[in-house]
């Protein structure tokens, strides 16, 4: 039974304490929902959870072992989903995808994961062709290619329209059905069932206290 | 490996498509190489001293044009990061992004050596010395120009900086490089330079991607 939890994490940005004592924890077919305003920090610890970041105290574990210890093996179990998309224009989708999945030991079928996301017409438009919606929906395409037990999403419905966030909506319950987790900071609802909430204002240090 | 592979594929693919690139480096290239003819005079014996160690600077500084564009496209649409996710170690990213730099860079130039150096009048004595030489000193220019090019991820006017950084690790293999030549044009021994070179270019291997990827790891921190 797979664990991501972390402990009493301690945040940095320059001189600004960004959250502290900070603990969550989430378990197969669970969903995580980051929330708080601008600059509270749902990224900071979205890319804290994918290893991109150091805690400065606190710490991050994946079936008790600390996500420091096996950079590489955190890595497989996971997909991150951050602000950009990195969808090259010279590619075709299919061959931006193609090229992410192969990365992976598990890749999986591609016109599958083109058409939960409605984007099957577009397999061999280049990537420059692509307004900012179509290259989310890449993006999101990519993580379906390889399959990975966590979904990091840093506001996954950016760009979206209602259809692709639907689809969304959707991939996420199979994605929880068959025993993944799924972590996303959002500002927009979107329906994930009873999805635990983490409301990052609560870590916030006020200035009198510090 | 087969991570390697398919960014090295990736990357000579992205090398292609949007051309110029390569194109550019060696027009540079020929063009530097060009102007030291006009610059000292046509007489063959002065072009024919400073043959060896013009055409390495040219080299040199037209490796270093495309450094610049190795780590920061990817930083910039977040190719990196993702690359940085993945189960394999970056370091081996790292070196598969510096074996298609040379393939993109190093080996066209190479190929276009023997032009210019019939152009600078290079004694013959001297030019399997030269081609000897470049084949096993670029490779070490695109490696330590990577740990530049990951340096300067993420800073304003990224490339001058880059040349700072990187033009006085280059010095080493410039040296060795063009004292080869020379030697080998007055008929001396030159196992002793080639084997500095090739000395260089196996520390390099396994130091600069380690390096590179540690300055990559610290630009993704921001």
């Amino acid at each position: 039974m797979a664990l991501f939890s972390g402990e009493n994490i301690l945040c940095f940005r320059g001189e600004r304490t960004v959250f502290a004592d900070l603990s969550f924890r989430i378990q197969l077919g669970e969903a995580l929902v980051l929330r708080g305003p601008n600059g509270s920090g749902k990224s900071t610890l979205l890319r804290l959870m994918a290893g991109l970041l150091k805690p400065h105290d606190g710490t991050i574990t994946w079936d008790g072992e600390n996500i420091s210890d096996d950079p590489e093996g955190h890595n497989a179990h996971l997909h991150y989903v951050g602000h950009a998309d990195a969808v090259k224009p010279v590619l075709s989708v299919h061959e931006n995808i193609v090229f992410w999945a192969n990365l992976r030991a598990n890749a999986g079928p591609i016109e599958a994961a083109l058409d939960a996301f409605g984007i099957g017409y577009l397999t061999d438009v280049p990537g420059r062709f692509l307004s900012a919606g179509q290259k989310r929906r890449v993006n999101l395409a990519r993580i379906l290619a390889s399959p990975a037990e966590l979904w990091l999403l840093d506001e996954p419905t950016t760009a979206l329209d209602a259809e692709a966030i639907s689809d969304l909506e959707r991939e996420i319950a199979t994605h929880r059905a068959s025993g993944g987790m799924v972590i996303a900071s959002t500002h927009t609802e979107i329906g994930l069932k009873d999805a635990r909430i983490l409301n990052l204002d609560d870590f916030r240090l006020t200035e009198d206290a510090a | 490996m087969n991570t390697f592979i398919s960014i090295v594929r990736r990357d000579l693919q992205l090398a292609m498509r949007q051309g110029m690139d390569s194109v550019m480096v060696v027009a540079f290239f020929i063009l530097a190489v060009m102007l030291f003819p006009f610059g000292v005079g046509p007489e063959a014996n002065i072009l024919a001293r400073i043959a060896a160690g013009v055409i390495w600077v040219a080299a040199l500084l037209s490796s270093m044009l495309s450094l610049e564009r190795l780590f920061q496209i990817d930083y910039e649409d977040g190719s990196l990061e993702l690359l940085a996710l993945q189960p394999c170690a970056l370091e081996i990213t790292v070196m598969a992004k510096i074996t298609a730099h040379w393939l993109t860079t190093g080996l066209p130039l190479l190929i276009a050596t023997p032009l210019l150096a019939v152009f600078m009048s290079l004694p013959s004595d001297g030019f399997w010395a030269l081609l000897f030489t470049l084949a096993i000193g670029t490779p070490s220019l695109s490696l330590i120009g990577a740990i530049g090019a990951a340096l300067i991820l993420g800073s304003r006017r990224g490339g001058v900086l880059l040349s700072l950084l990187v033009l006085p690790l280059y010095i080493p293999v410039l040296i060795f490089g063009v004292s080869a030549v020379d030697g080998a044009i007055s008929g001396l021994p030159i196992k002793a330079h080639l084997l500095i070179m090739a000395g260089l270019l196996v520390a390099a291997l396994p130091l600069c991607p380690w390096a590179g990827a540690g300055a990559i790891k610290q630009a993704l921190e921001t």
